[in-house]
């Protein structure tokens, strides 16, 4: 009301440089991304269209980070990394015959660097910030719901053979794919639904099928994953 | 001439259209390649049905060196299970429809391969 023009103005002024100096410190982080990160992750896309770059390909695509993490759990576990895919990245270069079956060369598998927890709090800035791919995602598309864990367990399990290749809990299920039972503290919703969908639409050469989800199923889906994620506190 | 160019744009146009923004994928990969990269997670780097994903898995992965059980199918059996899953032909979800991941050149191409695993063809077994 009584609100000086100057003010405003002084106030204006203020919003700018903050706004300036938030852009500077994310130009250094995607910098630091650049410098630190990039021998293993792919920060500019596009993803690979070819096998041989699929089993080469060192660590996870980040280019389209802000559409698919969860900020929190990325400022969490750069600190203090655990692994989420069993079989590592391309498991073709991890497993070999055992005595029965093939199994898994733990010795092969690398750890991955941790952050201090400035430098993860810089880093999931700036991954939040890689938005590439937002054409996927509707956001909101996901309504939280519930569905009991048996009924969960039948659909992921049974009826649609997920189980073959992702683990439901440490030690139970299949070890080619990324664990389960984070997913849902991992990733948001949306993504979920959107790369469940359609998981060659994000990673053209995938080695996840694409399973002709119906968006019931997609839902109810996500509903067990969250479910999943908060029996497991891993 | 300028019909038949007319006509081939009229069919990628459709081509595309029916995609819909699914898998532009164009590279040559070989049926061994493709083998490697998307069944050996369950059916094994042998191709005998043992792959790393088997040890919680309700139904076993088929055995592709298997010349009896692989010699009653005919490709056109095989191309089918591949493309349109197990359950399309009566059997377990576990084995996944590849539609959507894989092109039916390549599937062709898987079909070849299963074919060297099992050093045979269809009808050849015993
Ligand atoms: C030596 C290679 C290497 C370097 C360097 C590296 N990473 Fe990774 N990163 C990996 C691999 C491999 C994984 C997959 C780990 C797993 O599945 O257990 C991964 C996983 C991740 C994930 C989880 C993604 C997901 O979908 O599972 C994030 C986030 C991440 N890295 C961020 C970073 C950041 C930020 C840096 C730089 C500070 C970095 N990484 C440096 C190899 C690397
Ligand atoms: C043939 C093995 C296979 C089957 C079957 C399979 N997946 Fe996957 N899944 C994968 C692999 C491999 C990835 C990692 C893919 C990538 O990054 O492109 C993945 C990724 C995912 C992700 C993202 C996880 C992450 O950490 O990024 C979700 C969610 C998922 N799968 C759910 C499912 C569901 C639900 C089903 C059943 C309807 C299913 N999967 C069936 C292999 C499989
Ligand atoms: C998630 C695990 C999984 C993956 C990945 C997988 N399969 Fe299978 N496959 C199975 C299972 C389980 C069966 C047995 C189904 C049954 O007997 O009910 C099977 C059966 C088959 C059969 C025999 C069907 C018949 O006529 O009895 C063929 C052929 C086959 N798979 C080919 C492939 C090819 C080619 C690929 C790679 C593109 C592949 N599979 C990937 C699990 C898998």
């Amino acid at each position: 009301m009584n609100n000086h023009p100057r003010t405003s103005a002084c106030l204006l002024l203020a919003g700018i440089l903050a706004v300036g100096m938030a852009q500077t410190a994310l130009a250094s982080a995607a910098d630091f991304l650049k410098k630190d990160c990039a021998q293993c992750h792919n920060l500019t896309g596009p993803a690979p269209t070819t096998l041989k770059a699929m089993w080469e390909r060192k660590g996870p695509d980040l280019f389209y980070a802000g559409n698919k993490y969860k900020r929190d759990w990325l400022e969490t576990w750069l600190q203090k990394p655990t692994r989420i895919r069993p079989a590592g990245m391309y498991y073709g270069n991890h497993v070999e015959r055992g005595v029965k079956s093939d199994e898994i060369k733990t010795a092969t598998l690398t750890v991955h660097p941790a952050l201090s927890a400035a430098d993860a709090k810089a880093a999931a800035d700036a991954l939040m910030s890689l938005r590439a791919n937002s054409e996927l995602i509707k956001p909101g598309e996901y309504k939280p719901g519930s569905i009991p864990m048996t009924m969960g367990e039948m659909l992921f399990d049974k009826f649609r053979g997920c189980m073959a290749c992702h683990e439901v809990e440490p030690g139970y299920g299949g070890l080619s794919g990324p664990e389960m039972y984070t997913a849902a503290r991992r990733l948001q919703e949306d993504y979920l639904i959107s790369f469940m969908r359609n998981p060659q639409a994000w990673d053209p050469r995938s080695f996840m099928p694409n399973k002709n989800l119906s968006d019931v199923d997609l839902q109810k889906l996500v509903h067990y994953l969250r479910a999943l994620s908060e029996e497991n506190t891993k | 001439m300028k019909k038949a160019i007319t006509r081939n744009l009229i069919v990628t146009a459709l081509g595309l259209f029916v995609l819909g923004g699914q898998i532009t994928v164009s590279a040559e990969e070989t049926g061994e390649a493709l083998y490697k990269t998307y069944c050996s997670q369950c059916h094994g780097i042998k191709g005998d049905g043992m792959g790393v994903n088997v040890r919680d898995m309700a139904v076993q992965p088929r055995d592709h060196t298997d010349r009896v059980a692989m010699s009653s199918r005919s490709d056109a059996d095989l191309f089918k299970v591949v493309k349109e899953g197990g359950q399309a032909i009566s059997k377990s979800v576990l084995m996944p429809a590849w539609a959507g991941a894989i092109s039916d050149d390549e599937i062709n191409s898987l079909v070849k391969h299963m074919r060297v695993l099992c050093q045979c063809q269809h009808g050849s077994g015993s």
